[in-house]
């Protein structure tokens, strides 16, 4: 019996995000391992012309399902439409990303197809015609390898560990379903979105985070921490000491009770490194840190460590980025 | 409003995780064992609607005897009641939510709360499970919560930005860092916790369905290097970013 594996691509404000190329491509290497195949799914409203673009990723076949009441994420509606297509196509083995909405998507999703999830894999390979999937317990501390063994396996992969690879070029063809959406389905509906970052990037969305502790020294600093993060191109984040005194916002927040983050480059400027803080950051491809304190234990994580007085290494760090830039 | 929080007992932030002799948990020798800190921020937003409105606030824990420490901080903040589930076996988010959901079919709660997550195995999935398990709607990562006429409205937090939510009642919230400002227990309402009685039921059998295969740690990090001291160190810092690690 031959396998097809349902990838869900996540839209926003009708663009396909980038985790979900970096899913779909994933998908489409275990579906060739299993001898398989691939259907993409994306919900929203009048989105085919992005859901075209995931064949660049693996993707030949992409189901999508318009209806206005789908523009916005709704944990019901949503739940309902990927629970029809799971049972319409018949597929033993969903892939989501582990994004806002993947990650509050797939438990319910779990709970309606009598399915069960392993959540935030950052490895997935097949053993034996079986998918096992590693992830990341006790924040990052230690890692665990399970099978799912239920009728619809469901696994929510981290943004930015897996490649999405180069786009091939190719188009997917598009077969359009509908799912009714009455009633019960909307018990949860999202009334309005209210940007909290102003366009900023999110710390997990961002290939590069300048982070900011409390060795910045007052809130009025942090402009050092938002211009060098411009002159990259990068997200801002902030470690739970200078959350909790009110320097910056919550969704700043990198560590284990805050965010956890596997950018390429992360720059810790005036953050000791507490263990809660590197359970959020410390599976960053590259780490910089700049402190005075030589002993300090970011240190034993860095890189690249720069012992010093943060409001003086930072201004010059941009302005050697930007000539470096070419900015 | 009758309403249930979970609260799962976790290891602390700072533990230092061991593999354990069966190669597939935790060794827990030496690991002090805390409410998991999501669940505060639940316990808190139970007892604010309860001031507010009024009803009756349960705390429900599944797990084995060690899980009463859990409960008893919950009553210690001010719930009104504490259940155990009991359950000796380690059982996965899919196992915990039957047992859980199970329990609430003839509690019948108006509003269930929960931690957006167990700091133990990060899983994010026993509040949706539970809803979907009763049939209600749920609404994970809350930084705000406001209940009134029998309308619920919340705000989620997802990337870059918050969704405002409205949902029907009964549901079951997952609270987010940010919701609230969890209490202190008061040392009368430790003294009041010692001596409400923790009622156990033997939680309903489920079988996990995530199967460890096998635990172990992450490569070590190896230290790197100390690239220099202030602002001489930058010029050679940006040449190793572009040249060495070729991050920009
Ligand atoms: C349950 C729990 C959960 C937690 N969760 C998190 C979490 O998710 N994320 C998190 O970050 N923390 C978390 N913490 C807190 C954590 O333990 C630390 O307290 C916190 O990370 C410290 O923040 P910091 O490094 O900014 O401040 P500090 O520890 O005060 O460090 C400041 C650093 O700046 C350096 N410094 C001072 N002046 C300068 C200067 N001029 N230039 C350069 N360097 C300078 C100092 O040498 C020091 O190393 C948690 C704690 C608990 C108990
Ligand atoms: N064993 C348990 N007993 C009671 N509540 C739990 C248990 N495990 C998880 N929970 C609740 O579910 C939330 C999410 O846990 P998880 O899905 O495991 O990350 C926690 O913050 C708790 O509120």
């Amino acid at each position: 019996m031959s396998v097809t594996i349902l990838a869900i691509a996540e839209q926003r404000n009708g663009e396909i995000k980038k985790t979900s190329f970096e899913t779909i491509r994933k998908a489409r290497e275990i579906a060739d391992e299993l001898g398989g195949s691939l259907k993409a799914l994306v919900i929203g409203n009048t989105i085919n012309d992005a859901a075209k673009e995931l064949g660049n990723y693996g993707a030949e076949q992409v189901v999508v399902v318009n209806d206005e009441k789908l523009t916005h994420y709704s944990t019901t509606g949503y739940t309902k439409v990927v629970s029809e297509i799971v049972k319409k196509e018949n597929t033993g083995i969903l892939f989501l990303s582990a994004t806002a909405l993947g990650k509050d998507l797939a438990p319910c999703v779990a709970a309606r197809v009598d399915g069960a999830v392993a959540a935030d894999c950052t490895e997935l390979k097949v053993d034996d015609g079986d998918i096992v999937a590693t992830r990341p317990v006790f924040a990052g501390k230690a890692l665990i390898d399970v099978k799912v063994e239920a009728p619809v396996k469901i696994f929510t992969l981290r943004p930015n560990v897996f490649a999405a690879g180069e786009p091939s070029g190719s188009e997917a063809s598009i077969e359009e379903q509908s799912v009714d959406i009455s009633g019960d389905d909307l018990k949860t509906k999202v009334t309005e979105i209210t940007e909290t970052s102003k366009g900023k990037l999110d710390v997990t969305e961002a290939d590069i985070i300048v982070s900011g502790g409390r060795g910045l020294k007052s809130p009025d600093n942090f402009y050092l921490v938002e211009e060098l993060a411009d002159v990259l191109g990068a997200a801002v984040g902030a470690s739970r000491a200078v959350v909790d005194a009110g320097w910056r916002p919550h969704d700043e927040q990198v560590g284990q009770t805050g965010k956890t983050v596997s950018p390429a480059l992360y720059i810790a400027l005036g953050i000791s490194g507490a263990v809660q803080h590197l359970a959020g950051m410390s599976s960053s491809k590259y780490i910089v840190a700049v402190n005075k304190d030589k002993d300090a234990p970011i240190f034993q994580v860095a890189d690249y460590g720069i012992v010093g007085d943060a409001l003086e290494v930072v201004p010059a760090l941009k302005e050697e980025l930007t000539k470096a830039l070419g900015k | 409003m009758k309403i249930a929080v979970c609260v799962s007992h976790v290891p602390d932030t700072e533990t230092k995780v061991k593999v354990g002799s069966d190669g597939k948990t935790i060794d827990p020798s030496g690991v002090n064992y805390v409410v998991n800190p999501y669940d505060e921020f639940a316990v808190e937003e139970a007892l604010k609607i309860r001031e507010k409105d009024g009803g009756e606030v349960v705390a429900l824990s599944l797990g084995g005897d060690a899980n009463k420490e859990t409960l008893r901080k919950a009553l210690a903040m001010g719930a009104d009641k504490a259940v155990l589930l009991k359950d000796d076996s380690e059982r996965d988010s899919f196992a915990v939510a039957k047992g859980i959901a199970e329990y609430l079919k003839s509690y019948e709660p108006d509003l269930v709360l929960v931690g957006k997550q167990s700091i133990d195995y990060d899983n994010l999935q026993v509040g949706g499970l539970v809803a979907e398990f009763l049939g209600i709607p749920s609404v994970s990562v809350a930084v705000k919560l406001e209940i009134a006429d029998g309308k619920l409205k919340a705000e989620r937090e997802i990337e870059g930005a918050h969704e405002h939510v409205e949902a029907s009642l009964p549901c079951v919230i997952a609270a987010q860092r940010g919701l609230n400002d969890p209490r202190y227990p008061s040392l009368k309402g430790i003294m009041q916790a010692k001596k409400k009685p923790i009622e156990e039921v033997d939680a309903a059998k489920a079988e996990s369905r995530v199967k460890v295969l096998g635990m172990k740690k992450p490569p070590e990090k190896q230290p790197g290097k100390i690239v220099g001291e202030g602002v001489d160190a930058v010029p050679e810092l940006v040449r190793l970013l572009r040249e060495e690690a070729k991050v920009i």
